[in-house]
């Protein structure tokens, strides 16, 4: 049994909340660094030097990489054998956030309520993920998530009789509806299984897997990288004004589903995919 | 093709414009994203005034970050445009003549864009930090309690945007996507 105080729940969250929205995580600048070398489209390669230099500034000067610091969405893993002292872990998590985005000068995105919208001025509440692991360790991912990228998720219901080709249509129909609304080039997070809720939350969190890394399933790879193919042979390009880096990576995550069904959900975010983890 | 202008735009400047062209704005702009567009709506449908005369003036659709002490703001790039397409073209009839933001717009919002002689510019989404350094001044002239959605006026400095759909209807995004699609 191990104990965690809430503070230090708190103060790591605060500094997450910080830390994402100013530096990329090294996965994400050497995928803009490689696609300036490839991109073909000269308006694409000045577009992605912006870019390149937008990330300079903001850590640099501390302002935030975009002006969308997101709705801080994260993914906690429980250790069962965790025991948490001096309050509950959600609060601890939204006062980290409250924190974090007043203290660092972050963008306050949220409103109190879907129909209302009264903004609630500190960016709480946090979307919150749970997951019960064994051990005695907790971690936290957060991924602030923008929202120009997150209108354009999709989720399908499709048939097993659709297949592969159908999964490869959905994904590819899904990026080229989202074009320049998604601020290209995008990372796209997919999951392919399980229920309606189950494969939005796969693809959610298929994004906070680094861009460089594939799906240790031989043909779950094969797949990621024939939709990244299809996704940048569509023309969209750096900012959506033409060219050939349209994605950095497609991300799959899948889990077994029933006989009768084959949910895909896919989950884009921008190039400024951003994620942090810290483990207590 | 490279040019600089001023804003509030004029008539002149606005046509020859085309689809494409790198423009760099200095003048004033204003901001105004959803909910800021909801309450110029309903104060139009209550024939009220609006809170800035939107007559030859550009709306940049933008919710800064908050400024650090001694700068006008903070992190400041696009959002997406299509949103306010439900509003858009009662500002451009009534004289709104330019919009920076990103992404696809409606038809009816391209046509209004044709009838009234006015354009529509994309500045590079999720460059936010570079986007501030055009910013020179910032105030908020209405609707505060919306926070980072308040209309802002802004003073600008060679802010950097591309000529998306012009005021003949051409569409960049169209045409440019098509050049490298395989």
């Amino acid at each position: 049994m191990k104990t965690i105080d809430v503070k230090d729940i708190i103060n790591g969250v605060e500094k997450m909340c910080y830390d994402a929205c100013h530096v990329l995580a090294d996965d994400m600048k050497n995928a803009l660094d490689k696609a300036v070398n490839d991109e073909e489209s000269p308006v694409g390669k000045q577009i992605l030097g912006q870019l390149q230099e937008n990330l300079v500034i903001a850590r640099e000067k501390q302002i935030p990489i975009c002006q969308d610091t997101g709705m801080a969405v994260f993914f906690v893993k429980l250790g069962q054998d965790v025991h948490i002292e001096g309050g509950l872990l959600e609060d601890a998590i939204n006062e980290g956030v409250r924190r974090g985005y007043t203290n660092g000068y972050l963008r306050k995105s949220v409103v109190n309520c879907p129909i209302e919208r009264i903004n609630t001025k500190d960016n709480t509440p946090a979307v919150i993920h749970y997951q019960i692991v064994p051990g005695d360790k907790l971690t936290i991912t957060i991924a602030p998530k923008g929202f120009g990228s997150e209108n354009m998720s999709r989720v399908f219901m499709l048939k097993p009789a659709d297949g592969v080709e159908g999964i490869k249509n959905a994904v590819v129909t899904a990026v080229k509806d989202a074009g320049p609304n998604a601020c290209p080039p995008m990372v796209v997070g997919v999951g392919i299984g399980g229920t309606f809720e189950k494969c939005a939350l796969m693809a959610k969190e298929a994004l906070t897997r680094p861009v460089d890394k594939h799906s240790d399933i031989p043909y779950i790879k094969d797949l990621e990288e024939e939709i990244l193919k299809e996704i940048n042979n569509s023309g969209i390009g750096p900012g959506g004004l033409g060219g050939r880096v349209t994605a950095f990576a497609v991300n799959i995550n899948t889990y077994p589903t029933h006989i009768a069904g084959l949910p895909v959900a896919v989950n884009i975010c921008c190039h400024v995919n951003r994620h942090a983890t810290i483990e207590l | 093709m490279d040019k600089h202008i001023n804003a509030p735009i004029s008539e002149e400047d606005v046509l020859s414009l085309n689809a494409g062209d790198y423009v760099y704005i200095s003048g004033t702009v204003y901001t105004a994203r959803d909910a800021a567009h909801k309450r110029m709506y309903e104060a139009l449908a209550e024939n009220k005034e609006l809170p800035f005369d939107v007559k030859g003036n550009v709306i940049y659709y933008m919710g800064p970050s908050p400024a650090r002490e001694g700068r006008p703001i903070g992190s400041a790039g696009p959002t997406t445009a299509s949103r306010m397409d439900k509003y858009t073209p009662d500002l451009l009839d009534l004289g709104l003549r330019g919009m920076i933001g990103k992404g696809k717009r409606s038809k009816e919002v391209t046509e209004a864009i044709i009838r009234n002689k006015a354009v529509y510019f994309a500045a590079v989404g999720g460059a936010g930090a570079i986007l501030a350094g055009a910013i020179k001044e910032s105030k908020v002239i209405a609707y505060d309690d919306l926070g980072t959605e308040a209309i802002r006026e802004l003073k600008v400095e060679n802010l950097p945007v591309v000529v998306v759909i012009d005021s003949k209807g051409n569409n960049l995004y169209e045409t440019a996507i098509k050049e490298y699609a395989r």
